[in-house]
């Protein structure tokens, strides 16, 4: 019994090691911000900006966590953000009906995630190569029909305004969002069937397909389940802006990878941190401000989000190996 | 409805390779078959097609009387059929816990397909103690597959096909990673098959365990049943010496391939 008592002590102090140093990374990232510009950092105002910015990225690292979690990859969610856009802002102008222009711009992000599951499934192309394709291949489709020319969309006079672009309070309603898709993702990761699936396909695919489960189908609802993210964080992105451009999205993809590996979620699959992904988000959504705020030019962004990728991702690694 | 299964003039191939060419085989209630046969002659992907891994080309196949239609059969359909499947130990996924392990494709959930992980650790529990004798050795249902041994895994894999109380449990090569303890325990837990009223697929190298265990023997050759043999018409020695000579020939007809190859 002590045996069994101090094996499951051991295992669980380094299951929580890896999130212990998430926490301390975070903290001492706001710390450094809050020495460095205290003026900017020990009010509200940056924090409000942060959770009405921060949840349009973290919706998309959300969804690739479960796509990791399975063992690939979608590098195509940031074309499909604009296309989602486009098409949002595109049918409200032309019909006027909010729900239409929801439904439209999900489907397109469903439509998207199919394509990207066939690709990689039936026709069993990697989903590196696939969605690299489907990235130029989207980006350039809504780049032709929207002649590349922004849209500017009266969104602020519609109720809808509120749910997604508001605030309730003091809080920006894009984070509640953001909470609320971060607890049912985790509860569909760890609690679902759906969930187990997907981190035994990316386990080990063979066990999984030999214990019959559906590997091809649950391979494109995951890539489905990133189309609507990402379609998602382009309608949000749309009503903040209250415009939609062509260039949306870009710039999204290294942060949004860099969120999830901070959070602790791994490319070899089977295993994955929805909470990690959440305070990741946060951490890698807050550089550019930070930095800015502190005075130092825009490049140092870069070299500090490469730190902080290099660190957790070897923090994680570790703790990890120990037994 | 005299058979388990009935497999009549069943083909296979993967990608332009046949793997199986025209087999006919069968299992019975009740009975033990021990499939015997070298790397790549077939065996694998006979019992991957009776458990719904893979389909098959041409032929027919029969469960408990019930035609199978390859394009509809799945693993699903198998373990709903009570079939059971073993495979060496790479049916478990590493880095999940033991009791995800047990549950997996047959989870206990809600109506909304939330687990019950209460239930499913509970289950699990009792089968670490009852089916596979696991007594505080540091191993509980939170344990990570990768944090077990080889024979532990296999145990695993066992329980797994125990606790779902199957008709026809098929077991892949148990016994390869296995201590000759373990292996006692497995043979004893093909007898347990057989003394309930049970039938069992048992594939293995090693003619010497599958020998006693048996009540009859399929020998495959290159995607072809070659030989059948009962156990009480045939000796261990006997039936080395059988395959030997398959083997052999077999060696023999590929040497012949690559001098015609190659001249």
């Amino acid at each position: 019994m002590d045996n069994e008592e101090k094996n499951s002590k051991l295992k669980k102090s380094s299951q929580y090691k890896s999130q212990i140093a998430l926490l301390i990374m975070t903290v001492s990232v706001f710390g450094l911000f809050m020495i460095t510009s205290p003026e900017v950092f020990f009010k509200g105002r940056i924090y409000q900006a942060f959770l009405s910015t921060v949840p349009i990225m973290g919706l998309m690292a959300l969804g690739l966590t479960f796509v990791l979690a399975m063992g690939e990859i979608d590098l195509s969610f940031p074309s499909t953000m604009a296309l989602s856009g486009f098409i949002f802002t595109s049918t409200f102008q032309a019909t006027g009906s909010v729900t239409l222009a929801l439904i439209y711009s999900l489907l397109s992000g469903v439509i998207v995630g199919f394509i990207n599951g066939i690709l990689v499934t039936s026709i069993g192309i990697p989903s590196i190569v696939a969605t690299l394709g489907m990235q130029f291949l989207i980006r350039g489709f809504s780049n032709i029909i929207s002649n590349g020319l922004a849209k500017t969309v009266a969104l602020d006079k519609t109720i809808s305004y509120k749910i997604f672009a508001e605030k309730l309070g003091v809080i920006p309603v894009q984070s509640i969002w953001f909470i609320g898709i971060t607890i049912f993702f985790y509860f569909l990761l760890f609690r679902h069937k759906f969930g187990e699936h997907v981190l035994f396909i990316g386990d080990n695919q063979e066990a999984a397909k030999m214990m019959g489960v559906n590997v091809n189908r649950v391979k494109i609802m995951v890539f489905i389940l990133m189309g609507i993210m990402a379609s998602f964080a382009g309608i949000l992105s749309c009503y903040r802006m209250r415009t939609w451009w062509p260039t949306m999205g870009e710039g999204y993809i290294m942060m949004v990878m860099a969120a999830a590996f901070v959070g602790g979620t791994s490319m070899f699959g089977g295993e994955a941190s929805i909470e990690g992904t959440f305070i990741g988000s946060f951490v890698i959504g807050s550089l550019e401000a930070g930095i800015v705020a502190a005075g130092l030019s825009g490049f140092w962004t870069q070299f500090v989000c490469g730190v902080l990728i290099i660190a957790s991702v070897t923090i994680h690694t570790l703790a990890k190996r120990r037994k | 409805m005299d058979k388990l299964v009935e497999m009549k003039n069943i083909y296979k191939s993967f990608d332009g390779v046949v793997a199986l060419k025209g087999i006919n085989f069968e299992v019975g209630f009740n009975e033990v078959v021990g499939v015997l046969g070298d790397n790549g002659a077939g065996k694998s992907t006979l019992i991957k097609i009776i458990s719904g891994v893979h389909s098959f080309d041409e032929g027919e196949m029969y469960i408990k009387g019930v035609k199978i239609n390859p394009k509809k059969y799945s693993v699903k359909m198998a373990h709903n059929l009570g079939i059971e499947t073993v495979y060496q130990e790479k049916a478990l996924a590493d880095k999940q816990t033991l009791w995800r392990n047990i549950f997996i494709g047959r989870q206990i959930t809600n109506k909304l397909g939330f687990l019950n992980i209460k239930k499913e650790k509970e289950e699990t529990d009792k089968i670490m103690h009852v089916l596979m004798g696991f007594r505080g050795i540091g191993v509980n249902a939170d344990s990570a597959i990768k944090t077990l041994s080889g024979g532990e895994r296999e145990g695993v894999a066992i329980s797994r096909a125990m606790y779902f109380e199957a008709d026809l449990v098929i077991l892949d090569e148990p016994t390869m990673a296995l201590s000759l303890q373990e292996v006692k325990k497995v043979l004893k837990f093909i007898q347990n098959i057989k003394d309930k009223g049970k039938s069992c697929i048992y594939i293995s190298h090693n003619i010497a365990n599958i020998h006693p265990v048996s009540d009859r023997f399929v020998a495959i050759d290159r995607g072809k049943i070659v030989g059948t043999y009962n156990r009480k018409d045939i000796s261990l020695e006997e039936l080395s010496e059988e395959l030997i000579k398959y083997t052999k020939s077999s060696i023999q007809i590929n040497q012949d391939e690559r001098i015609l190859q190659n001249g």
